[in-house]
């Protein structure tokens, strides 16, 4: 008999994230279902919810109504309440909540829970379920979304038991936030909500089958410091679970300790400043010319929360082909799925960081530090000879980069969040803005979700009210989601959008252009210079109670974005109409080898591929 | 591809059989059988799946199946050191003059008959897989009008218990 695995059962406190203890009122309470549905989540340390109501759903909006320690954001579309609730747990690392109805209102949360779940994003997600007697009947407004979304979140419950109801409050808040962060739906019957119970938080978490991480084995963390110490060509690959797990302090020490490179993943960036003179900025499809040469190049590859994603590795069986591969996640399933792995480290990344670095020194006690001169001057020759850059616009229209890059420049990156949709405006944005701490830059990598920008820059706003947060958007995620600047300009979130708008469906027309001969189908969006402008951006942001701008020259642009930064009591929406000829540089084409990336259109740069 | 048994001991509750299944299948594995039921503990019941998998690829599955809150344990059993049985139900159509050399196969093959008509036998088999095939090939040249079949239950050999174990570890 083969033991597969051991899942350290979880057995745990109950999370009371930020409130210690309940008023003692609240124990053993008669209250209804809905009653106790609002007293659990503010038991569970929610303050700040995205959400809309509806007939299922409707017990708990009335009980709602009187929490004063829930605030409720009222959307204009359910999908807005999941990537606010997104932007808001990636911008403050608490759980986000979103709450929707039955049927429409909760197949509508579907994208954004599938999000959460491809970037490890805590959310809880409630939704009303017709009453128990109706379920399975094809009732008005009934979906199974517990069957729905089980591929797609962390783990889901359906609730008919109105006693039930808060302990599968507190344990949808221990899964979301535990191990492996993501999205945890409660699917709450209305009968449930509608019926008597009598209040009881749980003590205890008693989850025997979850596995909320276990410690790092000293063994393998050694052996990954003796590879540290001992590589000539080593790099730090770092990804998102380092942003997620708050162990951004403890990368900055490996860092400077090591003194090996570092690339930082789409979901990463920020995880160590840009700044910093080992960063090599972002790996993969459109990464540097420097972080994806010194991966093909790397004799040592310490991914560090990274899933060796297809946009980043490339085409697998060439990806960093002479690395010994050390990996470590919290999650043990990351492990050796894509990539075989020469040492595991199973934890999370803090715990890691803990053992890993006081390990290093002791290494470099033994033998010194390793001569990494010969690498760095490699790297550097690289950086030097391909940095991140732009061409000059042909036809006389703002260059998006160019927008993009004063947007980072004129903002204070101790002070702003950014956002992004998904295309060519969140690949500039990844590239040229320069991040300098985490949690600052919000996007969806793994679904890529077009239409996330201006959700989750209203979840980021509500969650971190102190710092400006600019969306960067593309014209046609843009039109996704905008409705949700009338919650934004209606609850005071004054956030700020930036639309690079080139006029069309940005990344298609790039791949149109490079793989489909020119022949632009069905990308062409009219919204820019020269077309009907349909919609009209500034006077769909004035008509949804936004301030409307328009820049259309690069000269306009400083003066432009200062204007929107000293609007502050209302949303700003800026319509940078830019060329849409501009394409995302450098790229390593889909299903091709890193080694064939392009730094521009027909220019690939060779390295030696002798040593 | 090589045939793995899988015991898997979950949490009796709502929905679990088909987030397992739904795993194997979102994850493009094909399950050869597989069959569910109560354990000697209330809470707990037993998934037995065996699925056509090389060893990389189920070292992936296991590690997703683990993930599922509630799966408690997961255990694979090899040939050699557990019994892997099945059962097969046969309808076979048999008058009197075709009757004894079927019971000659049922015998053959130290099977039952639990059902007779006048012009049909059904014929309840336990065994490996391998036993159950070669019974179906050789019933296979008389009127086998219907097959139903479990799917593959095991258990490993000697004492130890793998419910205990994941019990003990549910209570520590």
């Amino acid at each position: 008999m083969a033991q597969v695995q051991t899942p350290k059962p979880a057995v745990a406190r109950a999370p009371s994230v930020r409130r210690p203890a309940a008023e003692p009122t609240s124990v053993g309470e008669s209250m209804t279902g809905a009653q106790a549905l609002i007293r659990a989540l503010e038991h569970a340390g929610a303050t700040d919810i995205f959400g809309l109501p509806g007939g299922a759903i409707l017990p708990a909006y009335d009980p709602l109504m009187d929490s004063t320690k829930l605030r409720h954001i009222l959307v204009r579309h359910e999908q807005g309440a999941g990537h606010a609730a997104q932007g808001y747990a990636h911008a403050t690392g608490r759980p986000g909540v979103c709450i929707a109805t039955s049927g429409p209102g909760a197949t509508n949360l579907v994208t954004p829970i599938a999000d959460a779940n491809m970037d490890s994003i805590p959310l809880v997600a409630i939704t009303g379920q017709v009453g128990a007697s109706f379920i399975g009947t094809d009732a008005f407004q009934e979906a199974d979304i517990v069957g729905i979304t089980q591929p797609i979140t962390k783990h889901n419950m359906l609730v008919t038991n109105p006693d039930d109801i808060p302990r599968a409050i507190a344990e949808a808040f221990f899964i979301a936030t535990h191990g492996r962060p993501g999205p945890v739906l409660v699917d709450v019957a209305k009968s449930a909500m509608q019926s008597m119970t009598t209040y009881r938080w749980p003590s205890r978490i008693d989850l025997p089958g979850f596995n909320a991480g276990s410690k790092p084995h000293a063994k393998t963390v050694n052996e990954a410091a003796r590879l540290i110490a001992t590589s000539r060509r080593p790099v730090l690959y770092v990804g998102g679970g380092v942003i997620r797990s708050g162990a951004s302090a403890g990368l900055r020490r490996l860092t400077d300790l090591s003194g090996a490179p570092v690339v930082t993943t789409l979901m990463a960036r920020g995880a160590l400043p840009d700044s910093h003179p080992q960063h090599l900025g972002m790996p993969g499809m459109h990464g540097t010319v420097a972080a994806v040469a010194a991966l093909q190049e790397a004799d040592l590859v310490v991914a560090l929360g990274a899933r060796f994603d297809d946009r980043v590795t490339g085409k697998l069986d060439s990806f960093a082909p002479n690395a010994t591969i050390v990996h470590a996640d919290i999650d043990p399933a990351e492990i050796g799925k894509n990539r075989a792995v020469d040492v595991p480290i199973v934890g999370d990344l803090k715990d890691v960081f803990a053992e890993l670095v006081p390990s290093l020194e002791e290494e470099h006690l033994k033998h010194g530090k390793p001569d990494l001169e010969a690498w760095w001057r490699k790297i550097d020759d690289w950086r030097e000879t391909f940095p991140l850059g732009h061409a000059p616009t042909e036809d006389g229209l703002s260059s998006p980069q160019h927008v993009i890059q004063r947007l980072g420049e004129l903002n204070d990156p101790e002070s702003t969040i950014f956002t992004a949709g998904v295309g060519q405006h969140q690949m500039w944005a990844s590239q040229f803005i320069r991040y300098e701490r985490p949690k600052t830059w919000i996007n969806s990598g793994g679904l890529g979700t077009m239409g996330f920008s201006v959700p989750a820059a209203m979840g980021a706003k509500v969650g971190v009210p102190g710092e400006t947060v600019w969306a960067i958007d593309g014209d046609g995620c843009f039109q996704m989601t905008n409705q949700e600047l009338v919650t934004c300009a209606l609850n005071d979130i004054p956030i700020k959008v930036a639309i690079i708008n080139n006029s069309s469906l940005g990344m298609v027309r790039q791949w149109q252009t490079l793989f489909y001969n020119q022949r632009y189908s069905n990308t062409d969006l009219n919204t820019g210079h020269g077309t009907v402008r349909t919609p009209d951006f500034v006077k769909l942001a004035e008509a949804m109670g936004c301030v409307g701008l328009r820049c259309e020259s690069d000269a306009d642009v400083d003066a432009t974005i200062k204007r929107a930064n000293e609007i502050n009591d209302q949303p700003v929406v800026v319509d940078f109409t830019v060329s849409k000829d501009a394409m995302v540089w450098p790229m390593v084409a889909a299903g091709t080898s890193n080694d064939e990336i392009q730094y521009a259109k027909g220019i690939a740069p060779q390295w030696d591929r002798e040593e | 591809m090589p045939k793995h048994t899988l015991s898997v001991l979950v949490e009796n509750k709502p929905g679990v059989l088909a987030r397992v299944a739904g795993l194997f299948s979102r994850r493009a594995f094909n399950i050869h059988s597989l069959a569910v039921g109560p354990t000697e503990h209330p809470e707990i019941s037993r998934i037995t799946v065996v699925v056509d998998v090389d060893e990389l690829p189920l070292e992936q599955v296991t590690k997703q199946l683990n993930k599922l809150v509630h799966v408690l344990k997961i255990v694979e059993l090899d040939r050699e050191r557990s019994v892997q049985r099945e059962l097969v139900l046969i309808k076979v159509r048999a008058d009197s003059r075709q009757r004894s050399d079927v019971l000659q196969v049922v015998d053959l093959f130290r099977a039952h008959v639990v059902d007779v008509s006048t012009d049909a036998l059904v014929i309840e088999a336990i065994g490996t897989p391998e036993k159950l095939d070669a019974l179906l090939a050789a019933l296979a040249p008389h009127d086998v009008r219907e097959i139903v079949q479990s799917g593959t239950v095991a258990v490993g050999r000697g004492a130890r218990s793998i419910t205990e174990r994941a019990l003990d570890r549910a209570s520590a």
